[in-house]
């Protein structure tokens, strides 16, 4: 039933006929996680007014805390579409399809940051970071969690057992303060985030050091539910493919610090599923 | 110590009252800082005791879940929301886990997460059994002799004690507020003090002045007698002001009393001169009258030549001198005269003209006498003619003597009263003896032979001179009375 409406609405951004009046009824939703700055709600607001313009069709946002809610969120078809990061696509692969990939400095790859406070001494690299305390940003997060993680067992070492502390903060955003402000005295960014906010609050990102960089890793993807018919699943790619080449949309993706969206391949992500692969998981 | 209780009241007395005043202003000023500062510290801990337990009660789900960066964000909030001139804001805030081990801090530099809670100084560690065995109400804890302020809050879920929230505060966030309020303090003080130091200082000269005055009349007194203290300086009813009236009075009856001394001794001397020259007079008298008789004796029967004669007449000349001058101190009241009438008032007004005259004089007249009355005519006109002679000379010309004549009950009185010079004080003081005010116009026996008269009609007589709206003027008052010779 719900998708026969959109279908309809997607059906009429098809059409190109902008004219046409919202189409009542349960609207798109689409559920962010924290893979992106987490206080843009101007920019959130002006981005979802776009998409409910094109696609003719009510939208609604659904914002979590944690990776786990919104991934509850698409099991349960609670939302239509996401965008997640590429750990939890790998873990959903099954129950969602790649929709979008983001294009960040000109390519849909982001890496992991190694991150320490701005002073001295300081650990120049994980191992170095024995002992320490160690800020996580998200369970389900690859650079955040999977990506140090891996790292330390490829080294030989324990992960569970590595440092003397370690936490979540469930955004990168936060994590990146816990380091700046010392709580921990190392921690696992999103370099998208991390770049993103060294733009904008500069303040804090200054009292980080980035001392390390991993290899690139498929950008966080924008995914659809399985459940959502080929039509609104067009609709919805071609909306986010169009942005870059719509002056509105570009404004929008310039305030995301993104360049625009291609379509991508789940063969991006391959890094992802092997290193999940190293934990026994799948 | 003792000069200070020496100095002058004038100095005495402002100066006490300044000391009083300041150190009233400073006393009350003080307490009140002081009050202000434990109030301060009171609301500090109220306001810790109930941030700390509503905080406590929202890290139990943070702990129980062991996010330590929701934990961490609670505790930052008080440090981030507060205002930086709130002067109840914590300087750091922990969480510690049941092992006294940091679970988390806002100064994770120096409070880092896992560190002992014991190791981070003496301070800490000499609260921290107190920390562990800490009931379940939120304790202030204040190491002696530390700068800070421990407010230690049990977390507790169920019965559970999860760990403590504890709150340092710094003692110096108080300071600038205590700073403040004793600034506002002082200038309150200054205000107050520039009001009543003045008002004290006026208050102090006002009662001190008087006082002074009093002091250097009273240090007179024994040597002479002082002026009289003008009552403007001090016209109150209180003790100094009856102090002043007592003096006032005093200084008058000194005054009275020296007074009649001295007319005691005028009128005793007067008496004893009376008594010498009466003796002397009737000691000469037999004599000279015996010499005067002999003389005309010779004359008659003793056939004298030219040269004698002329030596008789000489001597007669020398010896009716001597007689005249004894006659003339030797004032002889028992007379036969017929009563004093208005006739003779009037008698007296033509015999007095010409020599009013010739100073050009005015001399006014009132008299109330209309039947005759019983006193001797001669003695009371030689009396009259004396005193009313003496004030045309003394008056210069062109000026004016009044006579008043009056009966009053069984009295004669009679003033004459003249412009002219004032009486020195020596003059006054031998105004009725013989031959004192002897000069160009006479022998000086005018106002001894009107004294005399006087006394022996049993009257008195008085002089007052004085300056009166600018003008001098001397008053002859006399008072006969009418009994004595009937």
């Amino acid at each position: 039933m719900p998708t026969r409406r959109l279908f309809l609405g997607a059906c009429a951004s098809l059409a190109l006929t902008p004219a046409l009046a919202l189409v009542p009824g349960r609207p798109v939703r689409i559920g962010l996680t924290p893979a992106f700055l987490h206080d843009q709600h101007g920019t959130l607001e002006a981005w979802r007014q776009y998409m409910e313009a094109k696609l003719l069709q009510r939208v609604q946002f659904l914002q979590r805390d944690s990776y786990r809610e919104t991934m509850d969120l698409l099991r349960l078809e609670k939302i239509d579409f996401a965008w997640i990061c590429d750990y939890p696509y790998v873990h959903l692969r099954e129950q969602v399809r790649l929709l979008a990939v983001p294009v960040f400095q000109g390519r849909p790859y982001y890496r992991a940051y190694l991150i320490v406070p701005a002073q001295l001494p300081h650990a120049n690299s994980l191992l170095e970071l024995r002992g320490k305390i160690f800020a996580y940003s998200d369970p389900y997060s690859n650079t955040g969690y999977l990506v140090p993680r891996y790292q330390l067992r490829m080294a030989g070492e324990d992960p569970g057992r590595f440092f003397s502390r370690t936490f979540f903060t469930y955004s990168h955003r936060k994590l990146i303060e816990a380091v700046a402000d010392g709580l921990a005295q190392g921690g696992s960014v999103d370099s998208f985030v991390w770049d993103s906010l060294n733009k904008v609050k500069s303040d804090i990102t200054r009292r980080t050091w980035v001392v390390n960089q991993s290899p690139e890793y498929g950008f966080p993807p924008f995914v659809a539910h399985r459940s959502v018919s080929k039509e609104s699943f067009a609709a919805m790619q071609g909306m986010l493919l169009a942005m870059s080449t719509d002056p509105q949309g570009k404004s929008l993706l310039q305030r995301l610090n993104l360049d625009g969206f291609i379509a991508g391949d789940p063969r991006l992500y391959a890094l992802v599923t092997k290193m999940m692969g190293e934990f026994g998981e799948e | 110590m003792r000069g200070i209780f020496n100095l002058s009241f004038r100095y005495k007395i402002p100066l006490w009252g300044g000391f009083l005043i300041v150190a009233t202003a400073l006393i009350i000023s003080s307490t009140l800082i002081f009050g202000a500062y434990h109030d301060l510290e009171r609301d500090l801990l109220r306001n810790a005791t109930t941030q700390g337990e509503t905080m406590a009660h929202t890290l139990v789900p943070a702990i129980l879940q062991d996010h330590v960066w929701h934990a961490y964000e609670l505790i930052r909030a008080p440090l981030r929301g507060a205002s930086q001139e709130n002067p109840v804001r914590a300087e750091s805030l922990l969480v510690l886990d049941p092992k006294l081990q940091v679970y988390v801090s806002t100064r994770p530099e120096t409070m880092p997460m896992l560190a002992d809670f014991r190791q981070l100084s003496a301070e800490h560690a000499g609260i921290a059994s107190d920390i562990a065995g800490l009931g379940k109400d939120t304790a202030v804890f204040e190491p002696e002799g530390s700068d800070y302020l421990f407010v230690a809050t049990p977390i507790i879920d169920e019965q559970t004690r999860l760990g403590t929230l504890l709150q340092i505060y710094s003692k110096k966030i108080l300071l600038p507020r205590f700073l403040e309020s004793a600034e506002k303090a002082a200038w309150v003080t200054f205000l107050v003090l520039s009001v009543l130091l003045p008002i004290n200082w006026y208050w102090g000269q006002r009662t001190a002045t008087p006082l002074l005055r009093l002091t250097e009349r009273m240090e007179q007194l024994g040597r002479s007698l002082p002026a009289e203290l003008p009552t403007q300086i001090y016209d109150y009813q209180d003790e100094l002001g009856r102090l002043f009236h007592a003096y006032n009075r005093t200084l008058q009856q000194l005054r009275e009393k020296t007074l009649i001394e001295r007319e005691v001794i005028h009128s005793e001397r007067l008496v004893a001169l009376g008594r010498l020259a009466a003796g002397i007079a009737h000691e000469i008298n037999n004599p000279l009258l015996g010499m005067l008789t002999s003389i005309n004796t010779l004359r008659h029967h003793g056939e004298p030549d030219a040269r004698t004669t002329r030596t008789l007449n000489l001597l007669e000349r020398g010896l009716t001198q001597i007689k005249e001058t004894v006659a003339a101190l030797l004032v002889e009241a028992k007379v036969n005269s017929r009563d004093l009438s208005p006739q003779d008032v009037d008698d007296l007004r033509t015999l007095i003209a010409p020599q009013a005259h010739k100073r050009s004089v005015s001399v006014t007249w009132q008299s109330d006498l209309e039947i005759s009355v019983p006193l001797p005519s001669t003695l009371v006109r030689q009396v009259l003619i004396n005193l009313i002679l003496n004030a045309v000379q003394a008056t210069d010309e062109g000026g004016a003597v009044q006579v008043n004549i009056a009966q009053l009950d069984e009295t004669l009185s009679f003033e004459i009263v003249n412009g002219g010079k004032m009486l020195t004080e020596s003059q006054t003081e031998h105004l009725f003896e013989p031959f004192i005010n002897a000069g160009e116009t006479g022998r000086g026996l005018g106002l001894w032979v009107c004294y005399q008269i006087v006394k022996q009609l049993g009257g008195n007589i008085t002089v007052h001179s004085a300056m009166r709206e600018g003008e001098s003027m001397t008053r002859f008052s006399v008072n006969l009375p009418l009994k004595t010779l009937s």
